[in-house]
């Protein structure tokens, strides 16, 4: 099998570009990191599929070496539909994301912020032991918690989305 | 006469007929829960005939579409592939029960047609498509099916909490499929094929540089399937915001796929590469960070799900064994998880109604509602590890097939394991403690106890299910043994072998 090496490099590119991206925060950019790895996947599935020849319509009187490999092709055709449907939900997870916060990053996760800053202030696990221990404590575990909480909404770079965000998590409780 | 093997699609087309129709009834909220009960119990059955077929008969085999040898997609039932669909189909029907009635609860009045029921049964049709699949493509396609209903069950709603959380399960997700998505381009590049059975004999015949770049790929992408430890970090982040049916069903299943994903690569494609101690030393560590972060946390589902990662430890270290009492207990032990698993969540979703909450320093004296503190404690104990039930005999399974390989690194490995047990056990106890044997914390708001009946019924059946695996251990580790027999049999090639020379192709 041939395949060719500017399928190849033009693939790569696409991938490495698109992996760049995902690293990003904004889903928008994140989407558009998909769709270049996406594409660049799919280049080298033709890559692999070897030289183009004719159409691969399978009949008894073409001879099997003059056609394309047909496999990659379903195979790429299917990757691109997938792709599509992601596109239309990251799209749609985006805005709903811009609606509630006014910005589209993916946010870190509260109760990991909370655990963190436990961690840093060097408290016990909010469930050890509570029940011998004294008021004072209790006030300290409260304290920390709130801190750990502002501290999570400061993370966010809109500090006030970040805000709202906890508001609404004691809203729920 | 029809064939045995012409029932093979049924599993995937079944809840994807069913789909169409739940949507097509979209407002009719009695109609869409009968359509998929209705198609789930059928599923049911199907897995059933399909379980004792391939156990009385061998593996069975449909090329579907009747292309030409390398062109169709093949579905192949064998003894794990059957057993794994017919636990999968007892936990999605009897989740389902539970889940018709948080419909009702959460997120229906905010969409304008129910959409729970269609893509719970498109998440069916996934996870059974990706059992089924002979084929690497197909079993992507199967991922994406699970994966694509799992990003709109996770945002069901779509309030802040989910979408936040969600948007880390999609990007981690999407990330897999890309990579998953490449690995298949480099499998096809290297052996011109997708099929399973004819990589079985091709890849070996590759540069063994070339066969550790696919298999090193692969695992990496059902690794972060599975959450095996160092592509674990999504998953406590993702799951315990979803509605609680869904969560459980996620925990309970979504992770086994991709543990059974890594059974078949390794099994079937790298026989001769077993990679055996790194795979322990990932083992090793999923187990005890998973167990520490189950530790640290004060939400019942994040504790849940950090329980989850550490046990998917136990079913690597079981496959890192490569041998066949090893295979065989790992098998035995995905089957339990999967129920216990799942079981234990829609416990979590019972305290959540009963106590309000699902956070530990808010939760107190639930011991009072004595249905909910049993149906908690005989999981709780099983997860935990102690004695007469299946998750002591899992884990002394894997044990005992550890023991007789004796190397020193399995020695490290079973001490971890027996670490990480009792950990498990002190977690769930720690729940135990806070949430229902000491009183309720003064400033905490008064619970409202109510307990629907059909959540109830739900839970309890699985938790019946878990005490039943106990009791019918026996059968169960026999049939997961002959499950691991024919995985090193290569009963899997001849089963497909045969059925190609029967098509005559």
């Amino acid at each position: 099998m041939t395949a060719s090496l500017f399928l190849v490099i033009a693939g790569a590119v696409l991938v490495a570009a698109g992996l760049y991206l995902f690293l990003e925060r904004s889903l928008m950019r994140i989407l558009a990191g998909l769709l270049l790895a996406g594409n660049g996947v799919n280049l080298l599935f033709m890559a692999v599929s070897g030289p183009a020849r004719l159409a691969p319509f399978v009949e008894d009187a073409t001879e099997q070496s003059a056609i394309s490999d047909p496999l990659p092709q379903a195979m790429v055709l299917t990757a691109i539909v997938i792709s599509l449907a992601t596109c239309v939900f990251l799209l749609a997870l985006s805005y709903r994301s811009f609606q509630l916060d006014g910005h589209d990053e993916v946010a870190d996760d509260i109760e990991d912020a909370i655990v963190r800053r436990r961690a840093e202030a060097d408290l016990t696990s909010a469930t050890f032991d509570e029940a011998e221990e004294g008021v004072d404590h209790d006030t300290d575990l409260a304290e920390a918690e709130a801190e750990a909480q502002a501290a999570a909404a400061e993370a966010e770079q809109h500090g006030d989305a970040g805000a709202g965000n906890t508001d609404e998590e004691e809203g729920a409780r | 006469m029809i064939e045995v093997n012409q029932l093979l699609p049924l599993p995937v087309l079944l809840p994807l007929i069913g789909a169409g129709f739940a949507l097509a009834f979209g407002r009719v909220r009695s109609a869409q829960r009968l359509i998929s009960s209705v198609t789930l119990t059928l599923v049911l059955i199907v897995a059933g005939i399909l379980l004792w077929v391939a156990d009385s008969e061998g593996a069975q085999v449909l090329w579907l579409g009747a292309w030409p040898e390398g062109l169709g997609i093949m579905l192949v039932a064998d003894r794990l592939s059957v057993l794994m669909l017919v636990v999968s189909s007892i936990v999605t029907l009897s989740v389902l029960v539970f889940a018709a009635r948080s419909d009702m609860d959460e997120g229906r009045e905010k969409a304008p047609v129910s959409i729970f029921h269609p893509t719970y049964l498109v998440l069916t049709a996934g996870i059974s498509n990706a059992f089924l699949s002979g084929d690497l493509f197909n079993l992507f396609v199967g991922f994406e099916m699970l994966l694509f209903a799992s990003y709109v069950l996770l945002t069901l709603g779509a309030p802040r909490e989910r979408v936040r959380s969600g948007s880390t399960y999609v990007v981690v997700s999407l990330f897999s499929s890309i990579l998953f998505l490449l690995a298949i381009v480099f499998v096809y590049g290297a052996a011109g094929t997708v099929n399973f059975a004819q990589l079985a004999e091709r890849l070996p015949q590759l540069d063994p540089g070339v066969q550790l770049v696919i298999q090193l790929m692969l695992l990496v992408v059902f690794g972060i399937k599975a959450a095996v430890f160092p592509l674990s970090a999504w998953l406590p982040d993702s799951y315990p915001t979803a509605p609680a049916s869904v969560t459980a069903v996620f925990a309970g299943l979504l992770t086994k796929v991709g543990i059974y994903a890594i059974i078949r690569v390794q099994t079937l494609f790298f026989p001769h590469s077993p990679l055996t101690d790194p795979l322990l030393w990932i083992a090793l560590a999923t187990m005890v960070i998973g167990i520490l972060g189950a530790l640290a946390q004060n939400e019942i589902k994040r504790l849940l799900s950090f329980t989850l990662i550490s046990h998917i430890g136990y079913m690597l270290f079981g496959i890192a064994l490569s041998s066949e009492a090893g295979l065989g207990a790992a098998i035995f032990y995905v089957a339990h998880h999967i129920f216990i698993q799942t079981a234990m969540f829609l416990v979590a979703a019972l305290i959540e109604r009963a106590g309000g909450s699902t956070r530990l320093d808010r939760l107190g004296g639930l011991a009072s509602n004595t249905i909910l503190a049993v149906m908690f404690f005989i999981p709780a104990l099983n997860l935990g590890g102690v004695p007469p039930f299946s998750g002591f005999l899992g884990k002394v399974a894997l044990i005992e097939a550890g023991v007789t390989l004796d190397t020193w690194v399995i020695w490290i490995v079973i001490g971890g394991a027996i670490v990480t047990s009792l950990l498990t056990l002190m977690a769930v106890l720690r729940i135990w403690n806070m949430a229902f044997w000491r009183p309720l914390p003064e400033d905490a708001e008064a619970p409202n106890r109510r307990l629907p009946v059909d959540w109830l019924f739900s839970a309890g059946a699985l938790v019946g299910v878990t005490v039943g695996i106990t009791f019918l251990a026996g059968p169960i580790i026999e049939f997961t043994e002959r499950a691991a027999a024919d995985i090193f049999a290569d009963a899997y090639l001849t089963a497909v072998a045969d059925a190609i020379r029967a098509v005559g192709l």
